[in-house]
Order: structure tokens, then C-alpha cells, then sequence
């Protein structure tokens, strides 16, 4: 050990700045930290793509052939895929929702959010800064799974300025849901139960919901539930943006508002889980106990 | 005056367990104090309420003359932490945890990657700087640990467990870190179940159990509460364990303890060094081959078995000489946390 020539034990920290500018700051710190890990982890990149490649491969071709479109010749597989690629993408940015949660339950367990509590640092940085991260990885996620819906034969009908926005909805959706991972995170003690506990309520919401199938076949309940479902707010919306409804087709079967207004209603409904979500996950964090 | 850390009447429950039950404590400027107890005593809820990471049911705390409930971000600038569950990112190199915990200690990015370089020349760990840590052993790790923990150059720092699990060599390594931590002025909370590590560290030492404080003092006062000197003779032979029970018993001024596996026993004696001569000559009259033989003054270990096993025997009539209290607690403890490291490790 070399020789220890500490001048004096007194050299304290700088003042914290306070305020915003030391959140975003902080907040970016971790998120480079969880990037960091991201890369050094490629393995969960990949099966986190492998998932909705096979999703967008199994349902066109499984699928495709018999699911019918309204107002789309019976058995177009090109009008199904069409239909099918927005709710994929939406699907898949939810799936955020488990990384964030697992990655947040990991950190407990180990002690780094014991150590990151003993640090002068802003209050919501550390789930801020892992937020963020997961809303990059999402965006990587959606690129390649872009990519393999082109290459399958998936067309967008709209300006390029009107397809970015609708994955900017998307990607603020994962953002939002990343949050409620955060939250599951922290009240689950291991990784392995935040995965699970992320995914298996996703399973009902995405599927009651205009997603996969178009809502006409289900039963009037249904409807009603699966256009309110703040996830189909967002798949309409991309839907629309992307040019991938059918012309002259009437949005929505129950004239729930949101299908009327999806792009309103996705960023609402964003909006609100991170506020409602947000708000709980940092008070669960400022009392959090490994 | 209030020393670096000072707690008053601290109580904290989880359900019907009171994990700490009234807890004082106040430790000088510039001192060590050891937090001894068995697992499960209160010493890491301890720990965890003074560095602001759990908020007591009750009770003041102060560190570094700050208080603990009302200010606990201008705390959390005054301190490190290092030990059992304040961890390092495994992913990330020994460089890039440095920067990271400098940073958000609110060191600017040029003055964060400076200290680092600085901590891992200091911590031996400069040839592992730029790998994941993931890789590193367990004593390395533990060295980033603490690394981590100074990079402010902290006033106050608090160890949980900081050697736990570490093989001797780096144990005395990071003994020797945390003696020249402390010349250098820091105070220091130091929990730990290994007694021989509060006895060479601490100034103080603070004895819990169930949540209450149950001793305090310097390692020699409680040494010299729990009583006096011991005979200790290892014999060559099992079957000489017999004729030596009997002189020993003859000699000493309590029940002789023996240990079968290793051919020891032990009897507490008073007459010092006269007497250990007397007792040479009575064993080897009857032919008795002895290995070792010796005067041993109560460890640290004595003390807390004494203490701890009186501490679960309450309400029953006190046994307080160190044989007593060694079955007394061998009975109450899990025997891991009586272990002496020295004999454990080598």
C-alpha cells in the first residue's frame, strides 16, 4: 500500500447545486453508468430483440392469412401486416418495463442503492438515470425491429415527419411504462421477481387491446376496455401517423374518445403515468431497504 | 460538545422486532469506535440510520454536528460509507466506479477522474483500473469499496463489516488503511463481529445486543471487567488430558475447560506467573508431555461471550467468570459469531 498523505480529513464534497440543474446532471451520471452496463451486457440486448422479431414474424405469417381487416379484402396478408406492425412496436416498447424493473431490483440487492442513498446526489436521479437509459435502449430495439418489418414487407403511407412522431409516441409510452418498472423494482426484492412481475400483467393489457386483432370481434365488454386501454391509445396513434389504417374505416367501434383522438390520448396517458408512477417510485425510493 | 457521531435514545422497529431499542452513543473527533454485537444485534440498522439511509422511530442523531432527520443531504456530503451493503457496479471498471460515486458527490467531471487516479494508486489498484470489476477479487473489490467511500476525503466514516470474508493478508492490508484514515483525523464507526478487529482498531468500543447497548469502554476496561488471567496448557497426549484435568483443578479458582479436538484446557487462576510455574512442576512430576502451556490474560472474545451469554441468561442468577458465560453462550449464539478470526483464517 503506498503511503497515505491526505492533507486533511476535511475536504468536503462541493455544495450540491441543487435544484434542477444538479437532477439533470446526476440523472445523466447514472443513466451513463446503466449505458455502460447496457454494452458490457450485449447478451440482453439481444434476446430482448429476439422476442418481438419473433412476434412480428409469427403473427404475420401464422396469423396473417386469417385474421380479417375491416374494409381490407378477406385474407390480405399485406393489409394484416400492415395493421400488425404498430401494435408489435408498442407491444415491445412496454417490454421496458421489465428492464427497468429488473435492473432497478438488481441494484437493491446489490447495495448500490444503499450506496447511491449515501450520496449527496438529487433524489430521483438514480430511477431517472435508469429511465433514460431504457428509453435508448428501446429506441435500439425499435430501429432493428423497424428494420425487420420493412424487410418483411411492412410500408408506412405517410411523410417521414408524421412516421418519426409516431414512434416518438411509442418510445414516450416505453418511457412511461419504464417508470412503473421502476416502481415494481423497488418493492420486489430480486431481479428475478421484477422481470416476471413486469411482464405478466403486460400480457392482458397488450392483448385486450386493438394491437393484434381489430377490436369488432370481440364481445361489447371487451370493446369498451380495449378501446379505453391507454395502450391502444398509443397503437391507434402510431397507426395513423404510420398510414396504416384503412381508408374510409371509422376509428373506433364504441366511440370511446381516445380512438377518435389517439394522438391526444397517448400523450395524456403517457403524461400521466409518469406523473402518478414517478411520483410513487421516488418516494418508495427515499425510504428504500435492500 | 457533541463528538463526530452522536446518537440519543435511538429506537427503531420492523414489526414486533426492535432492532434498536435506545442506542446512545457519542464518539469523539478523530477517534475509532467499535459497534461489536452478534448478527443480528442492531449494528447495521445502527449504521444505516446515522448515514441517513432509514429514518429511526425515534431518537436524535448528529454526524459530524449535523442533524441526521432534518439535514440529511448536507450529512450525506460529510461522509463515506464502505462495508457489507454499500457496493460497487460490477460492470463497470474500478476507474469508472471511482468517477461515477466522484461525481455524484458532486465533484465536477476533470476533478472526479483526478481523485480516482489518485485513489487507485493509493488502493494498489492501478494495474486493475480499466477492468470491469467483476474480475477482481474479493479483497480488491473490497479495497474499491473503500476507495469509493473516501473520495471526498469524508470527516466521518462508517464500516460495516469492512473485513468480513477476507482472507488475513488483506485483512491487515486494509487495517493498515484504516490506521492511517484515522492519524490522519477521520472519525470512524467500525462494526464488526471479529473482536480481535475492535481490539487493534478501536479507540471505544460499544458491546449490542438486541438492540441495547449493553457495555462500553476502552478494550482494557472491559477486559479487566470480565475478570482475570487464565491457565492454558495443550497436552501431546489425549489420554493425559485426565491427570491434567486433576492438577488444574487442584490449582485453579474455577471449572477447567476442555477441549478434546485440539487437547486443551483452560482454567481461570489467580497467582499469575508463580503459580504457572507451580503448575509446570505438579504435570511434569506425573510425566505429563505438554505442548504449549501459558498465562492468558481475558480476550475481547471472553468479554463478549461474558457478556452477550449474560445478556440472553437475564433474570437468572449471574455466572459472571468466563467459563460460565462460555456455556451460557455457546447454548444462545450461533458458535460463528465467537470465532476468533486468527484461528478461523490461518
Amino acid at each position: 500500500m503506498s503511503a497515505v498523505t491526505e492533507a486533511s480529513p476535511k475536504a468536503l464534497a462541493p455544495p450540491p447545486r441543487g435544484g434542477v440543474v444538479q437532477s439533470v446532471r446526476d440523472s445523466l451520471v447514472v443513466a451513463k453508468r446503466n449505458l455502460i452496463r447496457m454494452m458490457r451486457i450485449p447478451e440482453m440486448i439481444i434476446f430482448g430483440l429476439i422476442q418481438p422479431i419473433m412476434f412480428v414474424v409469427l403473427f404475420t405469417y401464422v396469423f396473417g392469412g386469417s385474421i380479417n381487416i375491416p374494409g381490407a379484402p378477406s385474407g390480405s396478408a399485406q393489409a394484416y401486416r400492415e395493421f400488425l406492425m404498430a401494435g408489435i412496436f408498442a407491444q415491445t416498447v412496454t417490454f421496458a418495463t421489465a428492464g427497468a424493473g429488473a435492473g432497478i431490483a438488481d441494484d437493491m440487492h446489490k447495495g448500490l442503492i444503499d450506496r447511491f442513498r449515501s450520496l449527496p446526489m438529487a433524489r430521483g436521479a438514480v430511477l431517472t438515470g435508469r429511465t433514460l437509459a431504457d428509453l435508448v435502449q428501446t429506441a435500439l430495439t425499435l430501429v432493428v425491429l423497424a428494420a425487420v418489418a420493412l424487410i418483411i414487407g411492412w410500408r408506412t403511407h405517410e411523410n417521414i415527419g408524421s412516421v418519426l412522431a409516431g414512434f416518438g409516441l411509442l418510445l414516450f409510452l416505453g418511457y412511461a411504462f419504464s417508470w412503473i418498472g421502476a416502481l415494481i423494482g423497488l418493492i420486489v426484492r430480486t431481479p428475478e421477481a421484477a422481470t416476471s412481475g413486469g411482464l405478466i400483467w403486460l400480457f392482458p393489457l397488450t392483448f385486450i387491446s386493438n394491437a393484434f386483432v381489430p377490436v369488432n370481434g370481440m364481445p361489447s365488454f371487451l370493446q369498451h376496455v380495449a378501446e379505453w386501454n391507454p395502450f391502444s391509445a398509443t397503437v391507434q396513434a402510431a397507426r395513423e401517423l404510420f398510414g396504416n389504417t384503412i381508408p374510409g374505416r371509422e376509428a373506433s367501434v364504441t366511440g370511446a374518445w381516445p380512438m377518435e383522438h389517439p394522438v391526444w390520448a397517448s400523450l395524456i396517458w403517457s403524461v400521466l403515468i409518469i406523473v402518478v408512477f414517478r411520483t410513487l417510485a421516488v418516494r418508495r425510493y427515499r425510504s428504500a431497504t435492500a | 460538545m457533541p463528538g463526530a457521531i452522536y446518537a440519543e435514545g435511538l429506537v427503531k422497529t420492523f414489526g414486533d422486532v426492535r432492532a434498536l431499542d435506545g442506542v446512545d452513543l457519542d464518539v469523539p473527533e478523530g477517534t475509532v469506535l467499535g459497534l461489536l454485537g452478534p448478527n443480528g444485534a442492531g449494528k447495521t440498522t445502527a449504521v444505516r440510520v446515522l448515514t441517513t439511509l432509514l429514518q429511526p422511530d425515534s431518537g436524535k442523531a448528529f454526524v459530524a454536528g449535523i442533524d441526521v432527520l432534518k439535514h440529511p443531504n448536507e450529512v450525506r456530503r460529510n461522509i463515506g460509507l464502505s462495508g457489507q451493503f454499500a457496493a460497487v457496479d460490477e460492470y463497470l471498471t474500478g476507474r469508472e466506479n471511482l468517477q461515477m460515486v466522484g461525481q455524484l458527490y458532486q465533484q465536477s467531471a476533470k476533478a472526479a477522474k483526478a481523485r480516482a487516479v489518485e485513489l487507485l494508486e493509493r488502493f494498489n489498484l492501478t494495474d486493475a483500473a480499466d477492468r470491469t470489476t467483476k474480475t477482481y477479487s474479493g479483497g480488491m473489490r473490497r479495497r474499491l469499496d473503500l476507495a469509493a467511500a473516501l473520495v471526498v476525503s469524508p470527516p466521518v466514516m462508517f464500516m460495516d463489516e469492512p473485513t468480513t470474508g477476507l482472507d488475513p493478508r488483506n485483512r491487515q492490508q486494509l487495517w493498515g488503511i484504516i490506521e492511517e484514515l484515522v492519524a490522519g483525523g477521520t472519525t470512524l464507526l467500525l462494526t464488526t463481529q471479529y473482536l480481535e478487529e475492535a481490539d487493534h482498531l478501536a479507540h471505544d468500543i460499544c458491546v449490542i445486543d438486541h438492540g441495547q447497548v449493553i457495555a462500553r469502554g476502552t478494550a482494557d476496561e472491559l477486559k479487566a471487567r470480565t475478570g482475570g488471567e487464565r491457565v492454558e496448557v495443550v497436552v501431546h497426549e489425549r489420554d493425559q488430558i485426565t491427570p491434567t484435568h486433576d492438577v488444574l483443578a487442584g490449582f485453579g479458582k474455577g471449572e477447567v475447560m476442555v477441549a478434546q479436538h485440539t487437547r486443551k484446557l483452560t482454567v481461570p487462576v489467580t497467582g499469575g506467573a508463580k503459580l504457572l510455574a507451580e503448575i509446570i512442576r505438579e504435570l511434569d512430576a506425573r510425566g505429563v508431555e505438554i505442548d504449549d502451556i501459558g498465562l492468558r490474560r481475558p480476550t475481547l472474545d471472553d468479554v463478549f461471550i461474558s457478556l452477550t451469554g449474560h445478556a440472553a441468561e437475564e433474570g437468572r442468577a449471574n455466572g459472571d467468570g468466563p467459563g460460565d458465560g462460555t456455556t451460557a453462550a455457546k447454548s444462545a449464539r450461533p458458535s460463528d459469531t465467537i470465532t476468533d478470526p486468527k484461528e478461523s483464517a490461518k
